[in-house]
């Protein structure tokens, strides 16, 4: 009873002021700000969640075709053994609990003039702001020999989940005594001390399950991320059993015959039991067909709201993102998102974004207790974001097994930092 | 008749395209501030070495952050991290925390 009364109570509140406001304001004629983001990683689902717990009248839409997330971050431990692939798979429950709306389906094109995203599905979604988060996709054109078909022989592993599994299998059928061989190429791509992490983790297997075996990286570059703390680690932990050759050396591959497992350079032939080619790379396909790509294959952003330099009202972040001396990392990813989902919410709100102040801490894992970090601290100079003079840089060269054990146990404690964060 | 027509349309069209936003209600976040969160989990239900920092004192933050840029404060990594912010920006940077 006493609640009927107060609905009519409230309904009667409600249709007086409506029509004040109909006479008075415009506000019948509002609706809620769309954003759409494509991509449901690092990046795009901390944008997504990060924009709807900004203003909750914002109409947030998570575009993304899998039903669950697969994590690259330590995906290498789950090559080797160390760690189950489960542990890197992640849902979207808790950000549809938070009201966004995650529509599994894949972006087919983007109007930048109408502002809207038609799907693979035939829907069409209509956009104030749009994010893209793509990630990359592998350059199948770049390297003779190697294409989706090659990479069921030889896996890149770069995408988790299958290839990661692949990786694994091989791993492990291959006879005592075997090579492995790592290509990685040249700058930029995802994760910059991912091969040499991999490289370093398959050491710690192979000297415990095959010792004899051998590992070789076929390196397209002539320094790498971390470079002198691999090499110093590798010395101690594993010495003998990985060859790093460098692109002045002959390590850059020119095509690969998935057949006989075999890298080509220009100097030799590498025949290997188990060959894991990590390809050149692009931002995610979504990125050329919404135009906001550049001739190198990336997509450079105004470095305060991560707008497109080549589109209006569409946003770039991750690992698509030309992010200056950013890396391409999911820490980098997530902090980004965040940036972004600032930026534009202030955008929407008629405000002017603040110019960025950003953080990158990557972990590596040389063994299980043996753990090394790169960070650095980013700001907006002349339109791109440029390192903190003075800060950030690589862990100690000389530091105590401690130190190491308690880097590794950041490293894990991160992951689950900031899965939680993403999809927690 | 047409011109009274015209005239009662013509709001309505403009109308549709105003975008209703709300206010934040909380203090201005501090850029810098966006980052912590990676490391710093903002839950309590992750088993985690690195400690908390929402809801700490403001001037135990600044202090803390103060002795890592300078070293007297051992760390792994944030000394690396603290060299990157002014005073000013670390002192936003907690009273923001502060408040969460």
């Amino acid at each position: 009873m006493i609640m009927g009364k107060m609905i009519r109570a409230t309904r009667r509140t409600f249709l007086r002021g409506g029509l004040l406001t109909l006479v008075a304001a415009p506000c019948l004629a509002q609706r809620k700000a769309r954003i759409v983001v494509l991509g449901g990683g690092f990046a795009g689902t901390t944008c997504a969640r990060m924009l709807r717990r900004a203003d909750p009248l914002f109409d947030v839409t998570l575009v993304e075709a899998n039903p669950t997330f697969v994590a690259c971050p330590f995906s290498n431990a789950v090559i080797v053994g160390l760690r189950d692939i489960a542990a890197q798979r992640f849902g979207y429950e808790a950000i549809r609990g938070e009201g966004v709306v995650v529509a599994q389906d894949e972006a087919a094109a983007v109007d930048p003039q109408a502002r809207r995203v038609t799907l693979r599905g035939g829907s069409t979604l209509d956009y104030d702001r749009l994010v893209l988060a793509p990630g990359i996709a592998i350059r199948w054109d770049a390297l003779p020999g190697y294409d989706e078909a090659a990479a069921a022989t030889m896996p890149h592993a770069w995408l988790a989940g299958e290839q990661t599994m692949l990786l694994r299998s091989q791993l492990e059928a291959m006879p005592e005594g075997g090579t492995v061989v790592i290509s990685a190429p040249a700058n930029p791509f995802r994760c910059p001390p991912g091969p040499y992490e991999r490289a370093s983790l398959i050491a710690w297997y192979l000297k415990k399950a095959k010792p004899r075996a051998k590992l070789i990286i076929l390196d397209a570059k002539d320094s790498f991320s971390k470079q002198r703390l691999f090499e110093s680690a590798w010395q101690l932990l594993y010495p003998e059993l990985i060859e790093w050759v460098s692109l002045s050396s002959g390590g850059k591959v020119t095509s690969v015959d998935a057949k006989t497992r075999t890298f080509v350079t220009d100097f030799a032939t590498y025949k290997a039991d188990v060959a894991n080619v990590i390809p050149p790379q692009r931002a995610g396909e979504i990125a050329e067909t919404a135009g906001v790509a550049n001739t190198s294959g990336w997509c450079p952003i105004d470095p305060v709201t991560f707008e497109s330099r080549l589109q209006p009202n569409i946003h770039v972040i991750g690992d698509a993102a030309i992010a200056g001396a950013m890396p391409k990392s999911a820490f980098a990813a997530n902090a980004q998102a965040k940036v972004c989902a600032l930026a534009v919410a202030r955008l929407l709100q008629g405000k002017t974004p603040s110019p960025p102040k950003l953080i990158n801490t990557c972990y590596s894992l040389v063994a299980p207790d043996y753990g090394i970090s790169i960070a650095g601290v980013y700001h907006r100079v002349d339109g791109q974001l440029y390192d903190v003079e003075g800060a950030g840089g690589v862990s100690p060269l000389e530091a105590s097994p401690d130190f190491r054990a308690r880097e590794a146990s950041y490293a894990e404690a991160w992951f689950r930092t900031v899965t939680a964060e993403t999809f927690g | 008749m047409i011109l009274s027509r015209q005239t009662r349309f013509l709001p309505a069209v403009a109308l549709v395209f105003t975008i209703i936003v709300g206010q934040p209600n909380a203090a201005e976040l501090p850029t810098g501030a966006t980052s912590c969160s990676g490391c710093h989990s903002t839950s309590t239900k992750i088993e985690t070495p690195v400690p908390p920092i929402r809801g700490r004192n403001a001037t135990d933050i600044v202090a803390a952050m103060q002795g890592f840029r300078s070293g007297e404060r051992p760390s792994t990594v944030m000394g690396r991290i603290a060299k990157g912010f002014s005073d000013d920006e670390i002192r936003a940077i907690a009273v923001w925390l502060e408040t969460q």
